[in-house]
């Protein structure tokens, strides 16, 4: 048997992170590094700027904005605004699959459309190149609608988007063109974008189709980006079951389903931080209810599955979900079967995005692995402590930069999908409606909850817990490895997936056993390095 | 359709990339972004992406607040802590386009940041603009060395027996090769920035922050005695000659990246002049099996169209490469502007393919390069990972080559350079045409032996 593995004091690990800074850096820190109790839950410092010269994970506005919310939807040329670099990096980086309506449909995301801007566009302004260049993309591929993406020189120079967006929507006619003002120096990381893109998409887009397209259950999935094909396994579930997808903001989206998604009956969300607007605005404007599932872990899809039926309350769908959940489990439970052995102890730590942090604890706790430290690199104090602290948040000058949008309810099309009464009595019979707890209640006492982890505090932690995966992405996933640690992505699953749903539990048990229990790690010493290693030959041979 | 104003599928992305790849080549130092923290990270991803190795950078993570009053405060106070927790020998900080926009002046800035005491004794802070809106990645490049050269080298007045290598941007491999190249001629270069052994680290189980790579700080202030120095790639290690010349009368001259048989024979010509040494047989006995296949595999490459993207430097030795190899490139795009290009192509291309599509600079992108393709085929596509979209849509056979390569690995460990780069080179396209031949063979004409 295996003995216990004993961690060092959370505490003392916490203090030893902060030694090293300066002492304003530490004290600063200090507020986003605490001591997890999940009866009590702490205050975490989230959402604040990070400290120059303290490396991030954290991206820009224009990265949540344009590469996240706006990225996944087909059939929109994403022009941007700005010197090429911005374009570049956010062309086809983020795995959002789609699949366009047979070979004639629109897919524009294999494109990287930019405005280029040179030197004299800086000093004389943009906003004729930008109206010539939204022209060029309309005569070249006639697009349902273009989305403007400002990056940083674009609001210093004081070029106006959206003025040419509307001037260039009127002259074109059937062309929907809306801009985005998610400059890089926005907010404080991705989430300011975020915000931004549910702003833009809700004010411009949706509720332009009323046209009902039938279905007993209907839904929109939000927060959903379909890295690795997600949507799709999401979408093979619902239609198992009965329930219509009206749109998916965003993975494997069009604009038409934007439009017409105010014709939902329920919002489900998967990403709570980076779309909650949305579905806040979209029921103070229709009346449509919104309620957190989670679709990563075998469990918590069966659990979101059944809530979704409950919301209906409809016995069939009852019925109907609980057939497909039992079609579903026995391929799952055969593998953690066979996987549990190998995982079950093992240690992970997850440092990514906004929910994925939370959700993926799911599939570590199904595989009977400990995660000993989490942490957001760009979620709010509600997505940890949980949406009853939202009234506490102080709202500080960065979050002020960024407009909320003033909605009231539709003088036609408001049509409240459940009374207060009902929605009352579903939360009495264990519903939560308009609820995300957040991270911390799920996460043991004792354990680490950082936000927004340098790289400093990530080697400490590697350092000193010896964690046999650690989950981040991209920047960190060779800096960790040459610690001798795999590591997983979460942002790109490594280029595999996809997690979600059943069929993405069991891709994912697979890939954690593979990682956790690779001969590769064994190897790296060489064996002249290993202690007591015979520099002699042993072996004599005679001659005779 | 004549674009003026949009451009779609872009052979560039933007220089701060190219700075803070240029920067990793120093040993011991930290690149510093000095903008948005999404520069910095977009960055960083698509170097590692690119290499699959730690990419570490910092950034000066500007907020609303600092775009207006200017990013000052922020930098100086990105400085201070970083010296503090992740102590690097140098920080080598660059603009983006928003610092620029805004008007900060790095130089004032580190030299506020010197007298504020934040740069701790024998530690450094040199700067480089590096706007996003002038030229390419391949510019900020090329302004990082210059930078280095410019705030690093010191005229003794003694004249070194070394020769100083001013690389442009190449992988860690070709770094490596050219000090093999050197070594075997017996020639002291100081190669400047040199990422071998920085972004192509062993795995050891431990990561080491500043790898054993890199040009050293003492090496790097020693360029401005070396008695000559070679500037390879007149885009990205050009401007490093042209510095330590008006700095420290060092002379320079400028060659192409030694891609190919022609490009490494130049550069190896002007090494052991500039060195005043004697090209050693084992290195003719190398360009000489180069040729040797290049004359046995002569009839796969004959008369075969190539479309080809990427950047200057790199396009100009591989075209008069694949015109050697009696090859025909006929489509050639570069997102990178500058006279200099469409000067050398025109003259490499006049003799033998007169007619080939050459363009360089705004809306010479990669969409365009298609559309070129879609009128006139190819038999071989030449150019980075984004390549294989127009590779798959058009079958044609494809060969990843240049800045970004993501889905693949072999760049960053072995060559492109040299005789025996040209060796890879070869192979490597060998390779995809003998496949494709080999595909679509009938069955009768299937060769066992080619």
């Amino acid at each position: 048997m295996e003995p216990v593995r004993k961690f060092p004091d959370p505490s003392a690990v916490r203090d030893e992170m902060l030694q090293k800074y300066p002492p304003k850096v530490a004290k600063k820190r200090a507020k986003s590094i605490v001591l997890n109790d999940p009866e009590e839950i702490p205050q975490v410092q989230a959402n604040t700027r990070t400290i120059p010269g303290i490396i991030t994970q954290r991206g820009c506005s224009y990265a949540g904005c344009k590469g996240v919310v706006l990225g996944p939807t087909r059939d929109i040329v994403n022009l941007v605004h700005g010197p090429i670099g911005c374009s570049f990096y956010a062309w086809l980086t983020r795995r959002n699959q789609t699949r366009p309506d047979g070979p004639e449909g629109a897919n524009y995301m294999t494109y990287c459309f930019s405005t280029d801007m040179q030197e004299e566009h800086i000093v004389f302004g943009g906003e004729k190149k930008l109206k010539q260049a939204i022209q060029e993309a309309y005569d070249l591929f006639h697009p349902k609608a273009i989305g403007i993406f400002s990056t940083c020189p674009v609001g210093l120079i004081g070029d106006d988007v959206h003025a040419v967006a509307r001037e260039m929507r009127e002259t074109l006619g059937d062309c929907n063109i809306f801009g985005f003002s998610c400059e890089g120096y926005k907010g404080v990381s991705q989430s300011a974008g975020h915000h931004i893109a549910n702003n833009q998409v809700f004010k411009h887009v949706v509720g332009l189709d009323d046209t009902d397209k039938g279905g007993k259950f209907k839904i929109n999935m939000l927060g959903e980006y379909n890295i690795g094909g997600d949507a799709f396994e999401i979408e093979r579930l619902l239609e198992k079951c009965g329930i219509t997808l009206v749109a998916s903001f965003s993975g494997n989206s069009t604009i038409g389903q934007f439009e017409n998604s105010h014709t939902a009956d329920l919002n489900v969300i998967m990403c709570h931080r980076s779309i909650n607007y949305m579905a806040e605005m979209m029921e103070t404007k229709y009346g449509i209810p919104w309620m957190k599932v989670n679709f990563i872990g075998a469990e918590a899809s069966a659990k979101s599955l059944r809530r979704i039926a409950r919301y209906f309350e409809d016995d069939e769908l009852m019925a109907r979900v609980e057939e497909v959940i039992a079609e579903e489990m026995p391929v799952v439970r055969s593998v953690v079967e066979d996987v549990y052995p190998r995982t079950k102890g093992k240690l992970a730590m997850l440092f990514v995005g906004g929910s994925r942090a939370h959700h993926y604890q799911e599939l570590f706790g199904e595989l009977g692995m400990e995660t000993l430290s989490a942490g957001y690199e760009f979620g709010h104090r509600d997505d940890y402590e949980g949406r009853r602290v939202i009234p506490s948040i102080k709202i500080d000058a960065d979050t002020k930069n960024i407009e909320e949008l003033k909605v009231t309810a539709d003088p036609e099309r408001y049509r409240p999908r459940k009374s207060e009464e009902d929605l009352a009595r579903l939360k009495e019979e264990g519903l939560d409606i308009r609820e995300y707890e957040g991270m911390m209640p799920d996460m043991k006492k004792g354990t680490l909850v950082i936000d927004d982890i340098s790289h400093y505090e990530s080697e400490k932690l590697i350092e000193l817990y010896k964690p046999d995966i650690f989950c981040a992405g991209i920047k960190e996933k060779y800096v960790v490895q040459k610690m001798g640690v795999p590591l997983k992505q979460l942002h790109s699953y490594d280029y595999g997936g996809p997690y979600a749903g059943f069929t993405g539990a069991v891709n994912f048990y697979k890939d954690i056993d593979r990682m956790v229990n690779s001969r590769v790690w064994k190897l790296i010493q060489a064996p002249w390095e290993e202690d007591g290693a015979a520099l002699e030959l042993e072996a004599s041979y005679v001659t005779q | 359709m004549e674009r003026e104003a949009l451009t779609i599928n872009p052979a560039k992305t933007c220089q701060p990339i190219g700075a803070m790849y240029a920067a990793l080549g120093i040993h011991g130092c930290l690149p510093h972004s000095h903008g948005s923290q999404g520069c910095c990270s977009y960055h960083r991803s698509t170097l590692t992406r690119h290499y699959k190795e730690p990419v570490m950078a910092a950034t000066s993570s500007f907020t609303e607040g600092a775009s207006v009053f200017g990013g000052q405060a922020n930098l100086v106070t990105a400085i201070d802590n970083i010296f503090t927790v992740y102590e690097p020998d140098i920080i080598a900080v660059h603009s983006t386009c928003l610092s620029e926009t805004i008007g900060d002046d790095l130089q004032q800035i580190a030299t506020k940041a010197k007298d504020d005491g934040k740069v701790p004794e024998g530690k450094y802070v040199i700067y480089a603009p590096t706007p996003s809106f002038v030229g390419s990645h391949v510019t900020g490049y090329g302004n990082m060395v210059q930078a280095m050269a410019e705030q690093f080298a010191v005229s003794t007045g003694e004249t070194l027996d070394q020769v100083n290598i001013a690389a442009g941007w190449m992988e860690p491999s070709d770094m490596r090769e050219i000090k093999r190249i050197a070594k075997e001629m017996e020639v002291t270069v100081r190669m400047f920035p040199d990422t071998s052994d920085v972004l192509d680290a062993p795995q050891t189980g431990k990561h080491v922050f500043y790898p054993k790579g890199g040009i050293t700080i003492p090496e790097l202030k020693s360029t401005g005695d070396s008695k000559f120095t070679v500037a390879l790639g007149c885009f990205s290690g050009e401007p490093g000659g042209v510095a330590l010349e008006k700095k420290c009368k060092v002379p320079f001259q400028t060659e192409d990246l030694p891609i190919g048989l022609r490009a490494t024979d130049r550069c190896l010509m002007t090494l052991s002049k500039a060195a005043g040494v004697k090209i050693p047989q084992s290195i003719t006995d190398e360009r000489g099996r180069l040729l040797d296949v290049m004359t046995d595999m002569e009839q796969y490459f004959s008369g075969k169209k190539v479309a080809l993207f990427g950047d200057p430097d790199h396009l100009i030795p591989l075209t008069e490469f694949l015109i050697d190899l009696n090859m025909k490139p006929v489509h050639i795009v570069s997102g990178t502007p500058g006279k200099r290009f469409e000067q050398r192509m025109k003259a490499i291309l006049e003799d033998t393919v007169p007619e080939a599509n050459v363009k360089n600079g705004p809306q010479a992108d990669m969409f365009l390069l298609h559309q070129w393709i879609k009128n006139e085929p190819v038999d071989l596509l030449i150019g980075n990972t984004y390549g294989k979209y127009i590779a798959r849509d058009e079958d044609i056979p494809f060969v990843r080559f240049g800045f970004p390569i993501v889905d693949r690995i072999g760049h960053s460990y072995f060559p492109s350079v040299g005789y025996m780069g040209g060796l890879r080179l070869v192979e490597k396209i060998l390779g995809v045409l003998m496949d494709r031949q080999d595909r679509d063979a009938p069955e009768e004409s299937f060769e066992l032996v080619m």
